[in-house]
């Protein structure tokens, strides 16, 4: 049986050959059960103002004394360790989904930071960090003289 | 063979009627002795934002979230959205409907479903004549 052809960029084109093209493309998007974005741990969400920044990061389960928040100039970096719990003997896992490991990660800041006012907080496992502009660094005006 | 003690199939976004997003948390279900232990991630609540309930067979955890922007600041750069958790499972008769217990610690909420009484491996005693 002779399929029909279709003419296309003036060249014969099969096109079951296209449909199957798509229909791979479209089980690659949808095969994977889970976020099919690889995001870095942990997720953190930056609200700037003019004075300073609030930086939010989803931080469930770990223990605020091992988390180290360190700041240089305008860069923030952010430590840690998610510690999985521990099975004993006879124990074992149906489904492991969550993620654990050491983390860390650095952030750069519109402007510089004034690291003795730098403020963090840790509640229901999200961690908040405050982060006021430096004197410095705020921006001056300059008034201007008129004759 | 082992039998799948909890299951739930891909687990299925829910949809409030309000514009509000629900999120399906992230879980770790574990097996010891006596029980089945059920760890959920959800930052954001705490003990009176959680709903734990069982249903016939169906255990439901359900966390509340407020959203709440910050005051002056405008959000610059956004790695995750905030929203409700909702995640549902089906329990079989081998729980102790009676003894489950629920706490929550840093946006953790840990389940713990004991195992009902005969489900628990019985040695018998084997006498001499």
């Amino acid at each position: 049986m002779v399929w029909p052809s279709v003419v296309r960029y003036g060249r014969m084109v099969d096109p079951f050959d296209e449909i199957q093209r798509l229909q791979q493309e479209m089980n690659r998007l949808f095969s994977g059960f889970g976020p099919a974005v690889v995001y870095e741990f942990p997720p953190i969400n930056a609200w700037v103002s003019e004075d300073d920044a609030v930086l939010t990061a989803e931080l469930p389960g770990i223990d605020p004394e091992k988390l180290d928040i360190s700041v240089a100039g305008d860069t923030l970096t952010l430590s840690g360790e998610r510690a999985p719990a521990s099975l004993g003997e006879g124990e074992t896992y149906h489904r492991q989904e969550r993620n654990f490991g050491k983390f860390a990660r650095t952030l750069r800041l519109p402007f510089q930071v004034d690291p003795t006012k730098v403020e963090a907080k840790y509640e229901k496992g999200i961690l908040r960090i405050t982060l006021p502009r430096s004197e410095q660094d705020k921006p001056k005006k300059i008034a201007i003289k008129t004759n | 063979m082992a039998r799948e003690k909890t299951q739930a199939r891909m687990p299925v976004e829910a949809e409030r009627t309000k514009e509000k997003r629900v999120f399906v948390p992230r879980v770790d279900i574990f097996e010891t002795k006596d029980g089945i232990v059920i760890a959920a991630d959800m930052p954001g609540v705490d003990d009176k934002s959680i709903d734990v309930t069982l249903e016939k067979n169906i255990l439901t955890i359900k966390g509340r979230v407020e959203a709440k922007p910050v005051e002056g600041h405008s959000l610059a750069y956004a790695e995750y959205d905030e929203g409700d958790y909702e995640r549902l499972f089906t329990l079989t008769d081998e729980v102790d409907r009676e003894k489950i217990e629920a706490k929550v610690k840093n946006g953790v909420l840990e389940v713990i479903l004991p195992k009902a009484e005969p489900a628990k491996a019985k040695k018998i005693a084997i006498k001499a004549e």
